[in-house]
């Protein structure tokens, strides 16, 4: 909803508004590339801006990608499904992901972004401020929910830290977008001799063959 | 073409080719350990990272308010509770309550 009326704001109209949502359907870089137009800046500066904020879908693309089958079309299409919210919660501990639960949270979600945009572009001014809500608070929340429940091993909080570490440092100085995205690297971790050793005894002990 | 419409068409195609890079390059076939050993990493480190820049700044500052404090207050819940569900009521609650007074 509070894209509909920042976007409008912006200037887009309100056709506008609910195409971007319903075509691009990525709300921080949709929020990011209208902040852009706000501010006076042009189109490139705005799809850049937009860019950046979505290189975070280069690292769970690549984590989503070993549990997808079938060409390279059908996968590309199926990695459009991939947001922050679906990719969390499909993600299992093996590394492996739920597709069909990351198809439909995310089916759930398109649903809820577009009539939400559509709501907020069109009746905007008639609505409550989300801010007054918490409504900020809810995303943030749900991931740190699943990162408590599922990041059980010392190595996965120790990652998880490192992450948290790095996004934190290059807020003030990287554009947005980046933090996120070079706080993947945190992830390497797992290349040290003992998290492979680590990973090679849990998979003999669940008898997975490999 | 208006400045609006480039920017959407720009920005939707952006979006595909990054969602699909990963599918495209490395789907549909069996991964060497030590290439599963850091996906499994992934996700705790672009988890955390989300957190912290969403609930730790504002833009560009780091900045804490009332939504880190109901962050934090969610947090506690699906750490005492196990329950996300909880988490994700009590923190747009808390962050709510403690902007309105």
């Amino acid at each position: 909803m509070s894209f509909g009326v920042v976007a409008t704001d912006a200037g887009l109209s309100e056709l506008e508004a609910i195409v971007m949502s319903a075509i691009v359907f990525a709300g921080s870089a949709q929020f990011s590339a209208v902040a852009i137009l706000a501010q006076g800046g042009g189109a490139g500066a705005a799809i850049a801006a937009a860019a950046l904020m979505n290189s975070r879908f280069l690292p769970m693309g690549v984590a989503f990608a070993p549990s997808l089958r079938g060409g390279h079309i059908k996968r590309a299409l199926q990695g459009q499904a991939v947001v922050d919210a679906s990719w969390a919660l499909a993600a299992r501990p093996d590394g492996s992901f739920d597709r069909m639960l990351l198809f439909g949270s995310s089916a759930a979600a398109y649903v809820t972004w577009v009539t939400g945009t559509t709501v907020g572009a069109v009746w905007g001014g008639a609505l409550g401020d989300a801010h007054d809500l918490g409504v900020d608070a809810l995303f943030p929340a749900f991931f740190l929910g699943l990162l408590l429940n599922e990041a059980r091993s010392g190595r996965a909080r120790g990652v998880a830290a490192l992450g948290a570490l790095i996004a934190l440092v290059l807020v003030p100085v990287a554009p947005a977008g980046v933090p996120v995205l070079v706080a993947s690297f945190a992830a390497l971790v797992g290349l040290t001799r003992g998290a492979r050793d680590a990973m090679l005894q849990r998979q003999e002990a669940e008898g997975e063959p490999r | 073409m208006s400045t609006g419409a480039t920017v959407i068409i720009g920005s939707a195609v952006i979006t595909f080719a990054i969602k699909a890079a990963g599918p495209v390059a490395l789907g549909g076939r069996e991964l060497p350990t030590w290439f599963t050993s850091v996906v499994v990493l992934l996700a705790p480190a672009l988890l955390a990272a989300l957190v912290a820049t969403q609930a730790l700044a504002d833009g560009d500052k780091l900045a804490i308010g009332a939504d880190t404090v109901g962050v934090a207050a969610g947090g506690l819940a699906a750490w005492r509770t196990g329950s996300i569900i909880a988490c994700v009521l009590i923190a747009p609650a808390v962050t709510a309550a403690l902007r309105a007074l």
